[in-house]
């Protein structure tokens, strides 16, 4: 047994050896909410901004993603049509979600599956507790699931007595690590070699002293790790990437095996999915699983993708539940402009391209979805507690963290159109926070609509600019502004209006009967 | 062609020189340039901030000044700035419906229909790449994002560098990355977006250009004042002043900060 | 209400459905509009199923992944198996052993020598998850490959097995026959709709993580070594493709 304190919001340690009262490397705080936690995005950024380390490692990683994906989308001469094709069935499937849910839940039930529905994170992790309890398990091991991480289901069983093992590398690692997934696809994109040495030396029992740094040692030493708790789980936790409604089945997609080992061995199979992970039909994969495997790990195709319809007699679980779960995602769905998140195939390539993601990392989000995605998911699913309803919640600040440069867009696979949400979302918050807060930046751009709106008003105001010509001095600009303008004159020079605005300029110009 | 030029806000109060350029260079080539004076802004920075319901008079000023385009009265309506064309297609209609203005979002269509930026302008509907230039220096040119990746101006603007005579034109690497400005961004998000300028100036600087050129004023205010912080002794100048400078009439090079003193190049 | 009743009235009102009442967050959506789904992608290659081209294409990118691939004909295909499995170290005890599930084609292991020791699983008799561990090897047919990916499918028939066998041995002997080579993903979707209740794992390559850097390392937890044998057409000896 491990050191469980029973705290609430403590996340117990996975590894048996780590010494009482030692410091965990996570830099994160452990959050009760996996959907809000930390400061505000540009106190957060601020933070991780200055870790030079981190903007390395953030750097050599996305780099490499980013060649890996596009040599291999490049090579895929239809892979505009895909993307079309794959938009417009998930459009579809959000419109017939009630009828498309039903089905997958019918076909499920007669292959002896058991289907659950969850309206929230407790009642999902409620519903996975009491399966494993059931079968008298005081561990289970787990695929890595984005599903589980949103509804905290680790913290969940530990605090239940049951040990949840992540079995994905780098899930491993930041569940050894005691600290949160900063990317998508690779959660501990954050961490080098050394460090994780370093924590499979203090926290994984069975790691042997002379572990190098070598990332095959690291590893084979993971793989002896968990083979024998692959060998010995009776219980297996799964999400999934795609759940197919007219036949029930369902897949995951991965890259090491441990996905296989979980949805094979053991005897009782739970995956926890999110109600929009639905396709129509079998033939439907021939899309995404094009789409998903180049977009996320820049691969023709994952090494190893599991589909199963129910139980099949003699081969793999005999007991299989599907958990399918809103938690939130209703709220999403409910918005004629947001609801498109719900697309999201979890690929992470608008993080990998992201230049804020590149610079500031995952945690800055506060959210288990960083990067765009997580900018416009984040405050959506979390809109009943409050993360649309303006600058009191942490998560409004999350639409602001982009400079709406569209290099995301560009590369989804489903074409969400990431910067067009989050300019709605932006709108959402300002309007959530009328006739409340005290807003300096609403009196500024009102004023501003006030002269931006009508052609003689600006001429004067632009007028009027220029007689601020005077204070650059010598060198034509301004170095030191007071606020607000400080923000920028802190890393950049402002320049100084110029002796005559344009519109002076072409008055004149047009009087000398248009010559120059 | 009758064109009418939108000046944009930033342009016409901070930057005149793009538009004057912009002038300089249609009348050049033999078009007539009309400035409705009515016009304002596009509304883009409203909208990109949030404030949508303050954004729909600023809009509307927009819509009302140039709808005259839509029948006929000029050719075509002419924006040197990507973002603000950007603004103008994709999101003027969507403003005025939000706000149930659904005739004013239908002339905001037939205007947007009509409107292009400068590089398009030029290429596309004037069929031209060679305008007759002449800028004997070492440019780089930064694709702003608006422009690459919301009208997908593509290699209409440095089919039209390559063209200049005289102009040394160097690569830009890693040209594609977003240099960290995004309107309020700057702001809200000032650090983040000090760090992304960080790698931008870091990468202009790398070239040796004496000028770093773009398609956008304000994306072109951030790279500069990163530029002019840093004393890196590398100016910014407006596509449209780069096109405009001939050997008659050269657009000089910007003056800039340079080492610990203001050098004149 | 019933958590089931609750979600499914939460979607209809986000869909703007009368009568549903609100989402969570006090939402009603408005209904979506109708969709068309385009499918303007390749449902086929420019090779035929089996053709030169779509095999080479195959070879190419299991090469690609470092996987090994024997170009065989029929006759051949014993021998080669059984100098391959030969050479195995024993994991456990002092010969090798070679698991193959119950319809596996007997021929294959004609030539096998006789101190291999072969351990025969089916779904009436499976072997446990740690006996396998002590295989050398497995061996199994498959059901269809795409060459564009270098995708091979195992669909769980009898001469492929339960999907533990080909999982836990550290070595994986896999038969794929040229005609059932296909060049894109959307032809070999296709060919496993016939039966889409059959439980698949699509491989394509050694298993591999990327988790540390960025940094590729093969063979995590599943197979760690991938054989290929691709015996032409005329060798089918009677396996049945359904």
């Amino acid at each position: 047994m491990s050191t469980f304190l029973g705290i609430p919001g403590i996340r117990r340690r996975s590894d048996d050896a780590a010494p009482e009262g030692s410091d965990p490397f996570g830099p994160v705080p452990h959050p009760d909410e996996p959907l809000r936690w930390g400061e505000p995005f540009p106190a957060a950024a601020k933070q991780t901004l200055q870790d030079d380390q981190l903007r390395r490692k953030l750097g050599h990683a996305t780099r490499t993603i980013r060649a890996k994906r596009a040599s291999v989308v490049g090579e895929v001469p239809d892979w505009e049509a895909l993307r079309d094709t794959g938009s417009a069935i998930k459009e579809q499937v959000m419109a017939n979600l009630p009828d498309l849910l039903a089905r997958l839940e019918e076909n499920v039930t007669a292959r002896g599956g058991v289907v659950h529905w969850a309206r929230d994170a407790a009642e999902a992790n409620r519903i996975v507790t009491e399966i494993a309890r059931a079968q008298g398990a005081d561990e289970v091991v787990k695929v890595k699931s984005m599903a589980t991480q949103e509804i905290g289901l680790n913290e969940h069983l530990a605090a239940e007595g049951i040990a949840a093992i992540e079995t994905d590398l780098a899930e491993l690692i930041v569940q050894l690590a005691d600290d949160m997934p900063s990317h998508i696809l690779v959660p501990a994109i954050h961490r080098n070699r050394a460090e994780i040495r370093d924590i499979f030396r203090r926290r994984m029992g069975d790691a042997p002293e002379d572990l190098s740094d070598v990332p095959r040692e690291l590893a084979m030493a993971a793989r002896a790790h968990l083979r024998r708790k692959f060998l010995s789980a009776k219980v297996a936790v799964s999400g999934a990437n795609f759940g197919v409604a007219d036949t029930g089945t369902l897949a995951v997609v991965e890259s090491e095996g441990n996905g296989r080992m979980c949805l094979t061995l053991p005897e009782t199979l739970v995956t926890v999915m999110g109600i929009e992970k639905l396709i129509p039909t079998y033939e439907d994969l021939e899309v995404f699983l094009q789409l998903l495997p180049r977009s996320s790990t820049g691969e023709r195709m994952n090494p190893y993708t599991s589909l199963w319809t129910g139980v099949t007699p003699g081969d793999g679980p005999q007991e299989f539940h599907l958990v399918l779960l809103d938690n939130g995602r209703t709220d999403v769905l409910a918005d004629e402009v947001g609801r498109s998140a719900l697309h999201c195939i979890r690929c992470s390539a608008c993080l990998n391209v992201c230049p804020v993601y590149e610079r500031v990392g995952g945690h800055a989000y506060g959210s288990v979805y960083p990067g765009p995605i997580g900018a416009i998911l984040t405050p959506q699913l979390t809109a009943s507690s409050g993360g649309m309803s303006g600058a009191d919640d942490v998560n409004a600040s999350l639409p602001y963290a982009s400079t709406l440069c569209g290099a995301c867009y560009d590369v989804c696979p489903v074409k969400i159109d990431i910067p067009s949400i989050l300019v709605d979302l932006r709108a959402r918050e300002v309007d959530a926070d009328r006739g409340r807060a005290v807003d300096p930046w609403r009196a500024a751009m009102k004023a501003a609509s006030w002269v931006m709106s009508d052609g003689d008003r600006f001429g004067l105001a632009g007028r009027a600019a220029t007689l601020g010509h005077v204070v650059g001095g010598r060198d034509g600009v301004v170095s030191k502004a007071p606020p607000p303008a400080s923000a920028w004159t802190r890393s950049r020079d402002l320049p100084v209006p110029p002796q005559q605005t344009f519109r002076r300029w072409m008055a004149e110009h047009e009087k000398d009967g248009g010559e120059r | 062609m009758r064109i009418a030029l939108a000046a944009t806000c930033l342009a016409d109060t901070l930057f005149p020189g793009a538009p004057r350029a912009t002038v300089r260079l249609l009348e050049r080539l033999g078009h007539d340039v009309v400035f409705p004076r009515g016009q304002a802004c596009c509304g883009q920075m409203h909208i990109n901030t949030g404030y949508v319901e303050e954004a729909v008079p600023v809009v509307r000023n927009h819509v009302e000044t140039f709808a005259p385009v839509a029948d006929g009265a000029w050719d075509a309506v002419v924006i040197p700035s990507g973002s603000c064309t950007g603004s103008v297609r994709h999101q003027q209609a969507m403003v005025c419906r939000r706000a149930g203005l659904d005739d004013l979002a239908a002339t905001a269509e037939a205007v947007a229909a009509r409107t292009y930026e400068l590089s398009e302008l030029l290429v596309d509907l004037l069929g031209v790449t060679d305008v007759g230039a002449w800028f004997p220096h070492r440019v780089t040119y930064h694709p702003t994002c608006h422009s690459l990746r919301m009208l997908r101006v593509g290699d209409r603007p440095l089919r039209l560098l390559r063209a200049v005579e005289g102009i040394d034109l160097v690569e830009l690497p890693a040209a594609e990355s977003c240099c960290g400005f995004g309107g309020t961004f700057a702001l809200k998000n000032a650090d983040t977006s000090a760090a992304m300028l960080a790698d931008k100036t870091a990468n202009v600087r790398g070239t040796g250009a004496a000028v770093v050129t773009a398609g956008d004023t304000s994306c072109l205010m951030h790279i500069g004042g990163g530029l002019s912080r840093q004393r890196a002794g590398i100016g910014t100048l407006h596509l449209a002043e780069i096109l405009a400078s001939t050997r008659e009439e050269p657009t000089p090079l910007p003056r800039v900060r340079a080492g610990a003193t203001e050098v004149t190049r | 209400m019933s958590a089931r009743e609750d979600v499914l009235q939460r979607i209809r009102a986000a869909l703007g459905q009368p009568g549903a009442g609100t989402t969570p967050a006090g939402r009603v959506g408005t209904a979506p509009a109708a969709v068309e789904v385009p499918r303007e992608y390749r449902t086929a290659g420019d090779d035929a199923p089996g053709s030169e081209a779509v095999v080479e294409q195959l070879v190419d990118r299991l090469e690609d992944y470092r996987a090994h691939v024997h170009r065989v004909t029929a006759d051949e295909l014993p021998a080669v198996v059984a100098r391959l499995v030969g050479e195995l170290a024993p994991v456990s005890g002092a010969r090798p052993s070679v698991v193959v599930p119950p319809g596996l084609e007997p021929r294959w292991l004609d030539a096998l020598p006789s101190d291999v020791v072969v351990h025969r699983d089916s779904p009436d008799a499976p072997m446990t998850a740690v006996q396998l561990d002590e295989m050398s090897a497995v061996l199994t047919a498959a059901r269809v490959a795409c060459s564009e990916t270098g995708t091979i499918v195992l669909d769980g028939e009898p001469d492929q097995g339960r999907r533990a066998i080909s999982l836990v041995p550290d070595v994986h002997l896999c038969v794929v026959r040229t005609d059932q080579v296909v060049q894109t993903v959307p032809e070999m979707v296709r060919r496993l709709a016939d039966h889409p209740e059959r439980p698949q794992t699509w491989i394509s390559g050694p298993s591999a993580t990327s988790d540390i850097e960025l940094d590729r390392v093969e063979g995590v937890h599943g197979p760690r070594t991938l054989h290929v044998f691709l015996p032409t057409i005329d060798d089918a000896t009677g396996i049945d493709d359904n």
